[in-house]
């Protein structure tokens, strides 16, 4: 047997994630639960999130999205619930998120219409066509846009953290690392660093199966991401990452216990990248009945509908309202931005410090 | 007046600045209670506490990374290398994360990465090195390197107060070797951006920086005695942004220019300069922009070997007193 064939042999079935910790009950409305008005915008976010990234698709056919295009469809259910599991607001905590966590940046307060402009290049984008797709940030909204160097935002979110800790705020940084980026040194040298300091620092563990084509067997020797994080001395839980309860859980303890000055926590997502690493990218390396297993089986939005359903917390005219309104609202956006131009070619030189100016344009530029 | 040795110049100038600016911490590696592998801190815990004074795990990368994000949030952290040839292992942090926030992100990221570095101290070849070509290379930084005591201090004064990232060179063999009367209970600050003319002279300019300062100077001496030959020494201080004007200024002064450094030769800061001078001031030129610096090689540790690698005082006699005559 090739090891693709055991590995497809060998993949769990979806309802087989480990979930080391339990997952929630359907929160009764009582104590820290969450109301109906929060599962509600829980599912608003989940909707606009995968509603963007398909909007964002069809720009890309169009050519009109300059660079890659990064999905997160499957992962968007970890990405919305962990963030909403934050104090939102200006001064409060801060996130850092990686190419596949649209969701939480949505969820933290960025607009649709700025990641739209952000992948069409727009002059009007968070970074004015400097920087690509998520990599934007606005500090006293909360998050804070990564490098594509994996790893490095864990140092620079453990100096967050540690302005946190100096300053005695009660404020708490989250901060992904996926199952690929845990092989690099900064990922290491960063948690070791927070662990030691007792930061008031949130890791999160996303093992979606795939760093680019990547599986896990050739990244890794142990079982799960948590053994890493445990031999840091910090304490390490696993979750069902398309469990949204579950994952909401998880966080909202690990974070209360940061604010509370307990130290790092690590939380392990399972879960599963169900496209390629971007719009190019065929995804031949993986066994075809692996991802129809995970979207027919294990869709974190399906799965979250299913359970608001089933408890008859919501009806389905109120998913239904909240599509409408995304589908207008990504529809407004896309006709706020679409059609701006590009950032004027000399825009590219001054701000690479605050004094001086840029340098001029070089000679060559005008003889 | 109080006669200061270099270290102590630059440690009263982070202490100005700690007592100055709470927001100003300083964070690597036995910086603490221990005072520092060169005593740079000694004292620094006990006034200001350990939450200021922030002992951290051997991580250049965490070190310099846990620093950009406490200067987003507002903070002004002074990383420690212990020594500079460790800043290797945070180059990417240094180069790729800090360097390029601002433009990319429009995020400040005011904060100090200082160390130890250079030559002449029997060091070997990981105790000894001049990374500053390394980092010459990236928009974004700043990179100070001062030659003087008073420079020592006002540099580091003004790379806590920048709103950019500045790397800081200290050069270790000038730690305890170099003293100066500095003014007591007077600020001292020194632009960052701007060359220093260490010495005047007409017929032949030296631009250099760090230690090399210092055997340009002896150099100066022996050629105005034995040869009468008036040399000129530029000392740099800052390396980025590189101060154009006051080496355009030499060379129409004196027309031939001897660029000197401790760094090794292929890819050195000194290529930089001639090619400025070549595009600006070629008109100027009375002889070929000559170089003298370390050899191609890692830096070995036996004095018989150190002393051959380096660029030493009688080099630079030798090359200044051949293109005097050319």
């Amino acid at each position: 047997m090739d090891s693709r064939a055991a590995r497809a042999a060998s993949a769990a079935p979806p309802s087989a994630v480990p979930a080391t910790q339990p997952t929630a009950a359907l929160p009764a409305g009582g104590g820290g639960a969450l109301s109906r008005d929060q599962l509600l915008e829980i599912y608003y976010y989940l909707r606009l999130t995968r509603t963007l990234e398909e909007r964002l698709v069809a720009l890309y056919r169009q050519s009109k999205v300059i660079g890659g295009l990064f999905r997160s469809l499957g992962q968007e259910g970890e990405s919305v619930a962990r963030a909403y599991a934050l104090e939102r607001g200006r001064h409060k905590d801060v996130l850092s998120p990686l190419i596949r966590n649209l969701g939480s940046l949505l969820v933290m307060g960025a607009q649709p219409a700025e990641i739209l402009r952000q992948y069409m290049a727009k002059a009007e984008s968070p970074t004015r066509g400097r920087e690509l797709n998520v990599h934007f940030n606005d500090l006293e909204k909360g998050y804070l846009g990564q490098i594509s160097h994996l790893g490095d935002m864990i140092p620079v979110m453990a100096g967050i953290a540690l302005t946190f800790k100096l300053r005695g705020e009660p404020r708490v940084g989250l901060v992904y690392i996926g199952d690929g980026g845990t092989s690099t040194g900064t990922f290491h040298e960063g948690l070791n660093f927070a662990a030691v300091q007792r930061l008031p620092l949130v890791v999160i563990g996303e093992y979606n199966h795939w760093a680019y084509s990547t599986p896990p067997e050739k990244q890794f020797a142990v079982k799960d991401l948590a053994d890493k994080a445990k031999g840091y001395g910090i304490p390490a839980v696993t979750v069902d990452g398309n469990d949204v309860f579950a994952v909401y859980e998880a966080t909202r303890f690990a974070v209360e216990r940061a604010r509370r000055g307990k130290g790092v926590h690590f939380i392990e997502v399972k879960t599963y990248r169900r496209k390629g690493h971007a719009e190019h990218d065929d995804q031949h390396y993986v066994p075809k009945s692996e991802l129809e297993r995970w979207a027919s089986e294990n869709d974190p939005v399906d799965r979250y509908v299913q359970r608001l359903l089933g408890a008859d917390m919501v009806a389905e005219a109120d998913l239904k309202d909240i599509d409408d309104r995304v589908r207008v609202e990504v529809d407004q956006a896309t006709d706020a931005c679409v059609d701006e131009p590009l950032p004027a070619p000399e825009t590219a030189l001054p701000g690479v410090y605050a004094d001086p100016p840029a340098a001029d344009k070089l000679w060559f530029r005008s003889v | 007046m109080a006669e200061v040795t270099f270290l102590e110049a630059l440690r009263q100038g982070l202490w100005e600045e700690m007592e100055r600016d709470e927001r100003v911490f300083i964070l690597g590696e036995d910086v603490g209670l221990y005072g520092g592998a060169f005593k740079v801190t000694d004292g620094f815990a006990k006034r200001f506490g350990e939450s200021r004074v922030i002992d951290t795990p051997i991580s250049e990368a965490a070190i310099v990374g846990a620093a950009a994000g406490a200067a987003h949030m507002g903070m002004r952290p002074v990383a420690e290398m212990q020594f500079i040839d460790f800043i290797s292992c945070a180059y990417d942090m240094l180069t790729n994360y800090v360097a390029t926030a601002r433009y990319r992100a429009g995020l400040a990221t005011p904060m100090v990465v200082r160390g130890p570095c250079g030559g002449y101290v029997r060091g070997g070849p990981f105790h000894s090195q001049n990374p500053e070509a390394a980092f010459l290379h990236t928009p974004g930084l700043k990179i100070v390197y001062p030659a003087t005591a008073r420079d020592a201090k006002g540099l580091i004064k003004a790379s806590i107060r920048d709103q950019d990232p500045v790397l800081y060179l200290e050069h270790k063999w000038l730690y305890r070797r170099i003293k100066e009367q500095l003014p007591e209970g007077e600020e001292v600050l020194t632009p960052i951006g701007e060359a220093r003319l260490a010495r005047e002279g007409k017929d032949l300019s030296i631009i250099t920086y760090g230690a090399t300062v210092w055997k340009a100077l002896e150099a100066a001496e022996r050629l105005e005695k034995e040869d009468n030959v008036s040399v000129e020494v530029l000392d740099l201080r800052t390396l980025l942004p590189m101060d154009d004007a006051a080496i355009i200024r030499t060379v129409k002064k004196t027309n031939k220019v001897l660029i000197v450094h401790e760094d090794t030769r292929t890819g050195g800061i000194a290529g930089e300069i001639a090619a400025r001078i070549n595009e600006q001031a070629f008109e100027w030129l009375d002889g070929p922009i000559m170089r003298v610096t370390a050899h191609d090689v890692p830096l070995p540790y036996a004095p018989t070997l150190e002393d051959f690698v380096l660029p030493q005082t009688d080099d630079i006699v030798k090359a200044a007193r051949w293109l005097a005559a050319y």
